[in-house]
Order: structure tokens, then C-alpha cells, then sequence
């Protein structure tokens, strides 16, 4: 990574699920090296084991920025102490959509919300809210879910 | 969240999708008042597609509860003073 994004950078939160499918800490990785290129400060808000998958895999925090519990990341947006500019959140349940729905009403951020796992179309017909949806199928091998990442390119002003 | 640990809670129904949990409110109380995402019921903030559905029954709360590896709860706890803030809510 060369250089960190300014303080004034734009604020990008991602939402991470239950890490049970594998492609999700991969993919986070590489969102949050793309957001920080284009200058935006990523923070990560997942649960204990979603977020230590990230920390074990980045102990220097090249990529990782500010990582948060999940639960506090919503307790601060809906006592509307934080806030941020763009929000990515991960899907491959049923959970993932209903935090992404409570995102997309207590937060200002633009919504993204990202798909996969191996029924992923089931849970793209549940996103009846406002957001720019990603979705592939894509459980072991992100590379589908990074094309569909790199078509759409969230970290564009 | 980490108070709900140290609720006297029932669960009433468990590892179910916000839809089950909304319906299950709408069909098994007579008594239930609907909130959007984030409001908050004792110290948890309620997480699932708006309108949320919690439903009252006497002294008792019924509310989702969400993890994102285990689904939606539904959490059946007993506080006569959190029924009644949200019976003063109701429109």
C-alpha cells in the first residue's frame, strides 16, 4: 500500500456477515485496498470471528484500517453519533439482508450491497430498499465476485 | 448488545428470517406495535426490513433479535415498564 487517505478522506463502511463462506474475507481485502487507493478511509464492522479473520490476515494493517463490532457500528449510526459516506454490506443470508435493509434506514451512506454464496439469487430478491446491488455466485473462488466488483467500481467518485 | 445475555429471555423462535419472525409477531399477538430498523428495545437496537413488528402481551416484550451467522431470534422477555413505553408509542 503507498500512503494512507488524508483525515478529511471520504469514510466507506463495510459490513461484513458471518464468515462462514470463504470468499468474504478475500473480497473485503481487496474492496478495502481499492477504497483506500482511491482515497477513501475504509473501517471494517463485523462480528468477533469475521473481524479476526481480517486482523490474523493483515497484522501489520497494510490494508486494515479501524475495525468495529458490528453491534456498535449500529448503535452509533442510529444514536446518529457516526456516519459515513458509502456503505458495502456483505450478503449470503438471510441476516446479511435484513442489516443491509437496517443500513440502508438508519444510515446517510450510499448503499452497496454485495452478494454471494451459493444461492445468492435467493437473496438478491429480497433486496426491496434502495442500493447498487453486486451479486455472484461465489463461495471458494472470489474471482467471479471481484469481476462483478470491478464492473460496478464503488471506490469511483 | 451484550445486555441481552444478561436478559431473562425466552426464546420463541430461533435461527428463523425476518419475514418468519415479522409474521409470527403479526399472526400469534394481538397486541404489536411496528418500528423502523435501529429503534431501540431495552438496549438493543433492532436490526431487519422496515416496518419491524414487536409484539406486547401483558408484561411481555416480544422482539427480533439478528446475528449474522444464526438467523433471526425471537426474544420473549418480561418488563412491565418496557411493555408500557411501547404501548405509549402506539399510535
Amino acid at each position: 500500500m503507498t500512503g494512507e487517505p488524508p483525515a478529511s478522506a471520504e469514510t466507506a463502511l463495510l459490513v461484513l456477515g458471518c464468515p462462514q463462506v470463504p470468499v468474504q474475507t478475500s473480497i473485503a481485502l481487496y474492496l478495502i485496498n481499492r477504497l483506500k487507493q482511491a482515497g477513501l478511509k475504509p473501517v471494517v464492522a463485523g462480528n468477533k470471528a469475521a473481524n479476526t479473520l481480517l486482523v490474523v490476515a493483515d497484522p501489520d494493517r497494510h490494508y486494515l484500517m479501524e475495525v468495529m463490532d458490528l453491534d456498535r457500528a449500529v448503535a452509533q449510526i442510529s444514536d446518529k453519533k457516526r456516519d459515513f459516506d458509502r456503505c458495502f454490506v456483505f450478503i449470503h443470508n438471510d441476516a446479511g439482508v435484513s442489516y443491509a435493509a437496517t443500513m440502508g434506514a438508519i444510515s446517510n451512506a450510499k448503499l452497496y450491497v454485495i452478494i454471494y454464496g451459493e444461492h445468492y439469487e435467493e437473496q438478491v430478491k429480497k433486496i426491496e430498499f434502495p442500493c447498487t446491488i453486486i451479486a455472484a455466485k461465489a463461495v471458494h473462488n472470489p474471482l467471479p465476485l471481484k469481476k462483478a466488483i470491478d464492473e460496478v467500481k464503488p471506490w469511483a467518485v | 448488545m451484550g445486555c441481552v445475555e444478561s436478559m431473562n429471555y425466552e426464546i420463541v423462535l430461533r435461527d428463523a428470517t425476518f419475514k418468519e419472525s415479522r409474521d409470527y409477531i403479526k399472526s400469534n399477538f394481538k397486541e404489536f406495535i411496528d418500528v423502523q430498523p435501529g429503534f431501540k428495545v431495552f438496549d438493543v437496537h433492532v436490526i431487519g426490513l422496515p416496518p419491524i413488528a414487536i409484539g406486547l402481551d401483558g408484561d411481555f416484550v416480544v422482539f427480533p433479535y439478528t446475528k449474522p451467522c444464526h438467523g433471526t431470534f425471537l426474544l420473549r422477555v418480561e418488563d412491565g415498564e418496557e411493555a408500557a413505553r411501547l404501548r405509549s408509542l402506539k399510535k
